[in-house]
């Protein structure tokens, strides 16, 4: 049941980068703990790091020093980095969904190149997760002809077809309109509910994080560290009602007032928006 | 006032219902041609302006005898030797001699385009692919480039024998270097996230290269293509006109010796037309084969 | 500053120590070492090819004469000539084209069916036409260079983004302002990437046209060397002709930098 997998236990990571022959700190000794199957939502100003972080959770570099464990596994330490595979899963930021297959071409692409399932039992397991996900009708639709709000439900359900222990999404809404986010939102919600897959997933979006997740953790400027963590404690199945209650309004300034401060650090020192 | 004109709004950029076939999107297109006001007038300037331009061929080569325009040929001479069935040169549409010059080109550009393609998009890809790879052999390709493929002429001559190997090697060099380039840009341009995002799914390289690399680049590759078949034409018709046998650069070079001057505007103009339908259909080609990409906005 | 020229050396020893530097000129280096092998050898392909030492030798003895330079010269005239008049008709034309839909659509279709013509095949009309081999050359160069100035001039002009126009627009340009001051430096880059093109256009059809039917230059050079008999000259005059290529593409990167401060691909 993936309820009972999926904790990643960050420890002391660090990472440097040299790009010019200049040291950049983009992580400086951070520490998480993250339950199975709990929806975990990083927040903090842009170019902080935590994208880093999230890429090394991922496999796509390592660290310098410090550990990062899934399931008591080494994921990545400084001389070991697992390579990216379909147990923690990306949904990146200006998606990925690969433009020249169809949605059902894509959906089926993790099971069929990782060799578990045949063509057949793919392609079934495929269009039943479509169909729970209300997707069904799209499935031989090319990702040019879908709507932002489409694509990324597809990639999720990309992600979910491989029944990975983690779901890492790295601001997979950046990009929408509130009006789409806020179906999108409601569409994830469902998918949590269901499946209680252990979700890490950075924004910089404050309503976003509180809505959303059970805990919301406050990064620092660069170099990142955790500031602050939050529990959520709104109840699910959450729908956009519970925007309007006291307590999401309660945990909104408590979470803005922290914020806050870092974004005004980081605006000051000047770091540049991510395009 | 001026204004500057958006691209054109062609309906086969625009979504069709269902998965239309090839010939109704032709015929979608030519009823929007001709019902649309805007695209009849854009026909009508057309056509006006090529009437232009052959008036004033015929005005200053045949009926004002300009100074220097009344050597060249006319677009009556050109005409009437054109559609004769008995040419005062032998060369019309009517003669055996016309199709064999065309057949001759053609032949030698699929040789050489085949060539270029089937040795360009590997290398390409593979340096791509590949880092260490293209440190080797990128260096040696940039220091060959830019030698004009027509400085190679007395050299091909020297390293191979007999009469067509050289001319389809001036050919293919041309097109060769245009196909690399343009595959490996097309490798290096594919977003790092499509690779990376295969890679959480648990592909492996060879997956990866299949997969994402080549659909990745398939674009910049079939913009490559054309460009190196409108290059290929272009060395071609130097090195025929330098040391052919048959062939249409060969015509060009041979009418103007024997002084059958409207057979090289018979010849230049078969040039052009064969050399835009070659690229038009590689176009077509790269059209099918991308029909996911191209379908609707990007 | 010591911090500023210690970045820069840094920056320095980076490429010298780069992998891929090292790799390129090993395979260079192994390159020149198997033409020199596959000669002694006698290999099929490179046995007919001249050495690389006897090319070097020869290159050392040229570079000493006169003439060679001479033979420089003239190709740069040829190249210089021919270029410059296909920039002067093609830019202003081409914009034309983009603003005035009219007047677009009655050259375009005529420019289209003209086009795919290769510049030497119009090497015979040429020659007929002009008095002098050099106007006829030049000409066909003209030719060459002009077809690919405006096509790129066209396409940077009408993909300008609609929305700088309104935004000028809306600032109370009036015409004369909005060609001058959004649409010639918006097409810009496209005017030097047309330019780069061209260029190389334009050195072929100078090699092509110097072997043909010139008596200077360096495609002449090349020819006159295979004719006589000279292999390895031959090569010096190809590596030449690449060289000058390479230095007119690269003139005109350093122009289009100077012209285009806020670019930076140039």
């Amino acid at each position: 049941m993936s309820g009972q997998s999926g904790k990643i236990s960050i420890r002391n990571a660090c990472k440097v980068y040299d790009p010019e022959g200049v040291n950049v700190c983009a992580v400086d000794d951070c520490s998480l703990e993250i339950a199975a199957g709990e929806f975990c939502m990083v927040v903090g100003p842009s170019g902080c790091g935590k994208t880093t972080l999230l890429n090394a959770i991922a496999g796509f570099h390592g660290i310098t020093s410090g550990e990062i464990y899934l399931d008591n596994e080494l994921l990545c330490s400084s001389d070991y980095t697992a390579p990216p595979g379909a147990d923690r899963i990306v949904v990146f930021q200006n998606g990925a969904l690969f433009p020249w297959y169809t949605v059902l071409q894509n959906v089926t692409f993790g099971p069929m190149v990782q060799g578990v399932m045949s063509e057949g039992q793919a392609k079934k397991a495929a269009l039943d997760l479509l169909g729970e996900l209300g997707l069904r009708d799209i499935a031989d639709s090319y990702p040019g002809e879908l709507s932002s709000g489409m694509k990324r439900r597809v990639e999720i359900a990309r992600a979910l077809v491989n029944d990975p222990k983690v779901l890492l999404l790295d601001e997979p809404f950046r990009a929408m309109d509130a009006l789409t986010k806020g179906v999108v939102h409601e569409f994830l919600l469902r998918v949590y509910d269901r499946m209680k897959k252990t979700i890490f997933f950075i924004t910089h979006d404050l309503e976003e994080a509180i809505f959303l997740g059970s805990r919301v953790v406050i990064m620092t400027t660069r170099p990142c560290k955790v500031k602050r963590v939050i529990e959520v404690d709104i109840p699910r199945p959450r729908d956009f009602h519970a925007r309007a209650s006291e307590r999401y309004r309660q945990l909104s300034s408590q979470v803005v007032n922290v914020v806050h401060e870092e974004a005004r650090k980081a605006f000051e020192a000047g770091e540049r928006e991510l395009a | 006032m001026a204004t500057i004109t958006p691209p054109p709004n062609t309906p086969l950029t625009q979504p069709l219902p269902g998965d239309v076939g090839l010939w109704a999107r032709l015929w979608f297109r030519l009823r929007y041609n001709f019902t649309n006001p805007e695209s009849v007038k854009n026909l009508l300037l057309g056509t006006a302006g090529i009437v232009l331009f052959v008036l004033a061929w015929y005005a200053t080569t045949e009926l004002f005898k300009l100074p220097r325009f009344e050597k060249l040929p006319g677009p009556l001479a050109v005409w009437q030797e054109f559609t004769s069935t008995d040419p005062d040169f032998g060369t019309s549409l009517f003669t055996p001699q016309y199709y064999m010059h065309i057949w001759w080109s053609i032949l030698r550009i699929l040789a050489a385009f085949g060539l270029a393609t089937a040795l360009g998009v590997p290398l390409g890809l593979f340096m791509g692919w590949s880092k260490a790879f293209k440190d080797y052999t990128f260096p040696i390709l940039e220091l060959l480039r830019p030698i004009p493929v027509l400085a190679w002429v007395p050299l091909a001559i020297l390293m191979w024998s007999g009469r067509e190997a050289p001319i389809i090697f001036l050919a293919f060099l041309a097109s060769f270097f245009a196909t690399v380039l343009n595959t490996l840009l097309g490798v290096e341009s594919i977003d790092e996230s499509f690779f990376r995002a295969a890679r959480c799914l648990g592909a492996k390289p060879h997956h990866i290269f299949f997969k994402v690399v080549i659909p990745g680049a398939l674009p910049f590759i079939f913009t490559g293509l054309q460009i190196g078949m409108g290059v290929a034409w272009f060395s071609l018709v130097a090195a025929e006109m330098l040391s052919g046998e048959y062939g249409l650069g060969y015509l060009i070079w041979d009418s103007y010796v024997l002084s059958q001057y409207s057979v090289i505007v018979i010849a230049m103009g078969t040039l052009g037309l064969v050399g835009y339908l070659c690229s038009a259909a590689i176009r077509l080609v790269g059209r099918q084969l991308m029909r996911g990409t191209t379908r609707g906005t990007v | 500053m010591p911090e500023q020229g210690n970045l820069r050396w840094s920056k320095v020893r980076r490429k010298l120590f780069n992998r891929s530097v090292w790799r390129g000129a090993l395979a260079i280096t192994l390159g020149l070492a198997l033409w020199e092998l596959g000669r002694a050898v006698k290999l099929p392909l490179l046995a007919a090819m001249p050495a690389p030492t006897e090319i070097f030798g020869v290159m050392l003895k040229l570079v000493g004469q006169a003439s060679f330079w001479g033979n420089w010269v003239a190709s740069y005239q040829r190249v210089l000539v021919g270029f410059l008049a296909a920039q002067i008709v093609g830019i202003p034309l081409g914009l034309a084209m983009a603003v005035s839909r009219s007047f677009y659509g009655l050259t375009f279709s005529t420019f289209e069916i003209v086009r795919p013509i290769p510049p030497l095949a119009w090497v015979p009309l040429s020659i007929i036409f002009w008095p002098t081999t050099e106007s006829s050359i030049a000409f066909v160069i003209f030719l060459g260079a002009f077809f690919t100035v405006v096509i790129n001039v066209l396409g940077g002009a009408r993909n300008i983004d609609v929305r700088y126009v309104r935004s000028a627009i809306s600032l109370g340009s009036r015409p004369r302002d909005l060609f001058f001051k959004i649409v010639l430096p918006a097409t810009l880059p496209s005017i030097f990437t047309g330019m780069a093109v061209g260029m190389g256009i334009t050195w072929e059809v100078v090699v092509a046209a110097e072997m043909i039917a010139g008596k200077s230059g360096l495609g002449y050079l090349t020819w006159s060397s295979y004719v006589g008999g000279n292999y390895p000259q031959i090569v010096v005059g190809m590596m030449s002709i690449g060289i000058a290529g390479y230095l007119s593409s690269w003139a005109i990167r350093l122009l289009g930098k100077l012209t285009m401060p806020w670019l930076r691909i140039f």
